[in-house]
């Protein structure tokens, strides 16, 4: 019993449910703006990647490699707490958005790649040899096909960017995490904590399942 | 044939090589304004690499010179406008699977001579009729046998009303039975004054459809001549070995 007052005190986790809810909110608007910019870029990348004079090429390729390699949480202080000595001040929550959506990119830069990468050789020559031009070839031709390729591992990578937003809270960010540890000093209960977990699993378990069976259907050789 | 107008393609000099294997040595070929030139020759004769160069599918040694209605085939700006002009047929066929078969044919229409929408799909039917697959313009590339495919990618080519149709082994990888309806398509296309240079397998095609045939060996231009020359007497003992293997199995 002791156990249940202290891990899902209800009293305690009524009363903190407006401040985790709350919280849920500023994590969603972290995560979505930064899928939402990590998508973009990231298509950018790869397409600029595939057509860019072999020296940009090489840049992106850098990038890529770099941005994969980087904790994000290093990458996330580096930006919040070591860019205003060079004079950049980013808020907590834009600097949150810029280290995730930076990481993001890179991710996603390289599914569409690979997406791009394995639809075959002849639709790029057919595309070609009908006069079409580069932006034509993929956007009639190329990125349709490989959309179907990539949403398994798209979705996979929403899931990252989503539970990676938690980390927005080491720089003052007040999102779901934040809120929780802040109600849990308040109540001097942990409660507040195991509300936040449970939000989190119910907000990405859907994801999670979608992926699987994505996985599952595209497996089957839908193509 | 006209002989004496100035040849829709011209090729001096082509040279390919991957590294240090040359595929090409040097060709030079002229094919005049509504002429059919069927390309015979062994597996790895260059034959498919040459036509493929000819709308720059295949990078080349930029002295050597490729002209397609006197527009320089070379990469930059004008490719597209040449790539226009010339309608490809593939061995694999390379249809848009995403796409209906309708819409195959009038995307490229649509993209890159801004036909609108209407016009594209009254064009589009129109070719679908004449390659007989009319009644399939609203199924997907993967629901239809491989000769229907191919004849598909004839119509999309032909879209583009292309001054010149280049085939790449068009019938290879067609069931043997798909393989006439194919032929039949590209016979009445030739009969229509469309210029062609197919490579084929096909030698009863080239023999009954070509104004000239030509046989590669080796990267090199063998021999040419019209179908009775190259097939009844053979100069070279290269083109005799070959069809000697070819038609008498």
């Amino acid at each position: 019993m002791n156990l249940l007052n202290t891990f899902f005190n209800v009293p305690v986790l009524l009363q903190s449910l407006p401040q985790l809810l709350w919280g849920l909110v500023v994590t969603l608007e972290i995560g979505i703006t930064s899928i939402l910019c990590g998508l973009a870029g990231g298509l950018f990348l790869a397409v600029a990647r595939l057509y860019a004079p072999r020296f940009f090429a090489v840049l992106i390729r850098i990038y890529i490699d770099i941005f994969r390699s980087i904790p994000l949480l290093v990458l996330l202080i580096v930006v919040y707490y070591a860019l205003p000595f060079v004079g950049i001040r980013l808020s907590p929550f834009l600097s949150a958005v810029t280290a995730l959506s930076l990481v993001s990119a890179a991710y996603t830069a390289e599914i569409f790649r690979a997406g791009i990468e394995a639809i075959p050789h002849g639709q790029f020559e057919a595309s070609a040899a009908l006069g079409l031009s580069n932006r034509n070839t993929m956007v009639d031709v190329i990125l349709p096909q490989a959309i179907r390729i990539v949403i398994p591992p798209l979705t996979n990578n929403c899931i990252n960017v989503l539970k990676d937003t938690a980390l927005a809270s080491v720089v003052a960010m007040p999102d779901l995490l934040k809120q929780a540890t802040q109600a849990q000093a308040l109540a001097a209960n942990p409660s507040p904590l195991i509300g936040a977990a449970l939000i989190y699993v119910a907000l990405l378990w859907p994801m999670v399942a979608v992926v699987a069976h994505l996985e599952k259907r595209f497996s089957k050789g839908k193509r | 044939m006209n002989t004496s107008a100035a040849p829709l393609i011209s090729i001096r000099g082509l040279t390919k090589a991957y590294g240090t294997f040359t595929v090409l040595h040097g060709i030079d070929l002229d094919v005049a304004e509504g002429e059919v030139v069927c390309v015979i020759g062994p597996s790895g004769s260059g034959k498919s690499t040459l036509i493929r160069c000819i709308n720059h599918l295949e990078a080349f040694a930029p002295e050597s010179r490729i002209t397609v209605d006197g527009i320089r085939v070379e990469p930059g700006p004008a490719l597209a406008k040449v790539r226009a002009e010339v309608g490809m047929v593939f061995q694999s066929f390379n249809l848009f699977p995403h796409m209906t078969v309708l819409k195959n044919v009038m995307l490229a229409p649509m993209r890159v001579r801004g036909t609108t929408p209407a016009e594209a799909e009254r064009k589009a039917r129109e070719l679908l009729a004449r390659v007989g697959i009319a009644e399939q313009a609203e199924k997907y590339p993967g629901q239809l046998s491989g000769g229907q495919q191919q004849r598909v990618a004839i119509a999309r080519a032909l879209a583009m009303e292309p001054r010149v149709l280049l085939f790449d082994e068009p019938t290879s990888s067609l069931d043997p039975e798909m393989v006439g309806e194919v032929l039949d398509v590209m016979r009445k296309l030739a009969g229509t004054g469309v210029t062609m240079v197919v490579v084929t397998h096909e030698m009863g095609f080239a023999r009954q459809v070509a104004d000239r045939v030509i046989f590669m060996d080796s990267g090199r231009l063998v021999e040419i001549g019209t179908p009775v020359e190259i097939f009844d007497a053979p100069k070279e003992e290269r083109t005799r070995g070959f069809l000697r293997a070819v038609l008498n199995h």
